[in-house]
């Protein structure tokens, strides 16, 4: 296929804004209020990391693996995929993550030390990215959720990705893949519908977990 | 002035052998005033106008969505409009179509143009069938390679339909100028009834050699991509229409757009797409009164060009 240098990124865009921002209007509908219930989830989840629970870091993870199992089924396959053809290969990764966190909750311990920017991208992801929409002036039925979205999932569990180190090494070099593949996706996504300020925060959280691993991987115990 | 010069477009059409047979075969009578260009490979008659589906018919099952492309098609037909096309690719484009369709029931007679789209030619059929049970059609009046995905597969199996009656027509794509070479020697080697190329004032490689060669061929060409996706009308947005377009008595940027790439004797037929009922029924009034003439069509493209 020579010609593939002639497509643009808008080639592969096969919908308009407006059908993409009512994807989320229409699916927000759907699960209400189930958005307040998760967010509550996600203020827990943050609040046993922060005090340091004994118990959290096999929670959380199964916690995270039912939100990427969720984001799998319920976004990519029920809804993204009748307007992307490529979704339920998304989906295929979506749920792939969340069998791989699942089976890593046991043995998991946290990393010490966590460093800054990991509790701020959980915080980006549960509260700062749900924020940014509306902060921008997008409705409110079309914000993205922690649990229930793909962006706001990833960007959340880039942070506690850093927070943790798995029983075994091989784990914590997969778990990347699939969060760092979609920032990528999403991020084109989101720069091909014309939205570049929303289309950098995820390559953005990239690179910070990038540098704050360059940093710390003499220091941290993994 | 105006009145000579499409007069004169309809006799050059009339002029052009297989125009000519065609003229012959079943007169051109235009719906509801719409200019009604014929199929060189049988003199079948459709309006210059159609209706695209990418993007804009992609909106997956949100209800509201479905119910605005329904109005839409159903003031495509009865502004006079006819051709539809759409592919597998463009994501629930076809069961928009189909659902659309369903609703307007016999308000709707479509002139249904789909295509394959698979990698395989042992797909294809599959592929095909399952686009015909979206859109809820007997068959389809045209299908077409898509971007000329293994077209050495497909179209064998569309020619065999076809012998079967179970397709009118047969076609390839492509769009934005890609492989336009191969375009051509598929023009030249495949007994295809039509060609889809990207067409517009600004967007005219194809005016070179493909145009000139389905007419020695005869062979309808689609014109996709009128507006750039909308990016040329966002561009002229704003802008007023030069005096002298009020002559060709459009409404504005689109018509001249549309009137530009109509009336080029090789040209079948435009098929912007849309998402609103205003747009669908100034772009079928595009196919109404004068036409552009080729000094008025190299206006229009220079003007177009300069800006």
């Amino acid at each position: 296929m020579s010609e593939w240098w002639t497509y643009g990124l808008a080639d592969f865009l096969l919908f308009s804004p407006r059908t993409y921002a009512r994807l989320f209007a229409l699916y927000n509908e759907a699960l209400w209020p189930a958005q307040p219930l998760v967010a509550l989830g996600w203020l827990a989840l943050f609040a046993a990391l922060w005090r340091k629970a004994r118990w959290a870091p096999p929670a959380v993870l199964l916690a995270l693996a039912l939100a990427w199992g969720w984001v799998a089924w319920a976004f990519h396959l029920q809804r993204y995929a009748t307007i992307n053809w490529a979704a339920p290969w998304f989906a295929a990764a979506f749920g792939a993550q969340a069998l791989l966190l699942a089976l890593a909750a046991r043995g998991v311990r946290r990393a010490e030390p966590v460093p800054a920017v990991a509790w701020w991208l959980l915080g980006a992801g549960g509260l700062g990215l749900p924020l940014l929409g509306p902060a921008l002036g997008q409705p409110w039925i079309e914000t993205e959720g922690f649990g229930l979205t793909p962006d706001a999932t990833v960007l959340g569990s880039l942070g506690v990705l850093r927070m943790f180190v798995p029983a075994y090494r091989l784990v914590w070099r997969i778990w990347w893949l699939v969060p760092l593949s979609w920032s990528i996706v999403g991020s084109l996504t989101l720069w091909a519908l014309g939205e570049p300020l929303r289309a950098l925060l995820l390559p953005l959280a990239s690179i910070l977990v990038a540098i704050a691993h360059w940093q710390c991987r003499y220091k941290c115990a993994h | 002035m105006l009145e000579r010069a499409r007069r004169r477009f309809l006799l050059g059409l009339a002029a052009w052998p297989a125009a000519g047979r065609a003229l012959a075969a079943a007169p051109a009578a235009p719906a509801m005033g719409l200019l009604a260009k014929p199929i060189p490979s049988t003199g079948e008659t459709i309006p210059a106008v159609g209706l695209g589906s990418w993007i804009t018919f992609n909106v997956g099952d949100d209800a509201q969505a479905r119910e605005n492309c329904t109005a839409v098609m159903r003031a495509f037909f009865e502004s006079g409009g006819r051709v539809v096309d759409s592919s597998p690719m463009y994501g629930s484009s076809q069961a928009v179509i189909g659902h659309a369709l369903a609703r307007l029931g016999a308000a709707a007679r479509p002139f249904s143009a789909d295509k394959v789209w698979t990698g395989s030619g042992a797909r294809g059929p599959a592929q095909i069938e399952a686009s015909r049970r979206h859109w809820g059609v007997a068959r389809f009046d045209l299908l077409q390679v898509h971007n000329l995905l293994a077209w050495e597969e497909h179209l064998p199996t569309l020619l065999e339909m076809k012998a079967a009656g179970r397709v009118r027509y047969v076609g390839i794509t492509t769009s934005e100028g890609r492989r336009h070479a191969e375009i051509e020697r598929v023009m030249r080697s495949q007994p295809v009834d039509f060609v889809q190329v990207t067409y517009n004032p600004l967007d005219r490689e194809v005016e070179q050699r493909i145009l000139p060669l389905a007419q020695e061929r005869g062979i309808a060409v689609l014109a996709n991509r009128p507006f750039r996706e909308g990016a040329l009308l966002r561009v002229l947005q704003g802008r007023p229409l030069p005096a002298w377009a009020g002559e060709l008595g459009v409404d504005g940027w689109a018509q001249l757009v549309l009137k530009f790439i109509v009336s080029h004797p090789a040209v079948t037929c435009a098929i912007p797409a849309t998402s609103q009922v205003a747009h669908v029924r100034q772009n079928l009034g595009a196919a109404r009164g004068a036409m552009p003439d080729a000094a008025a069509r190299a206006r229009i493209a220079a003007h177009l060009g300069s800006l």
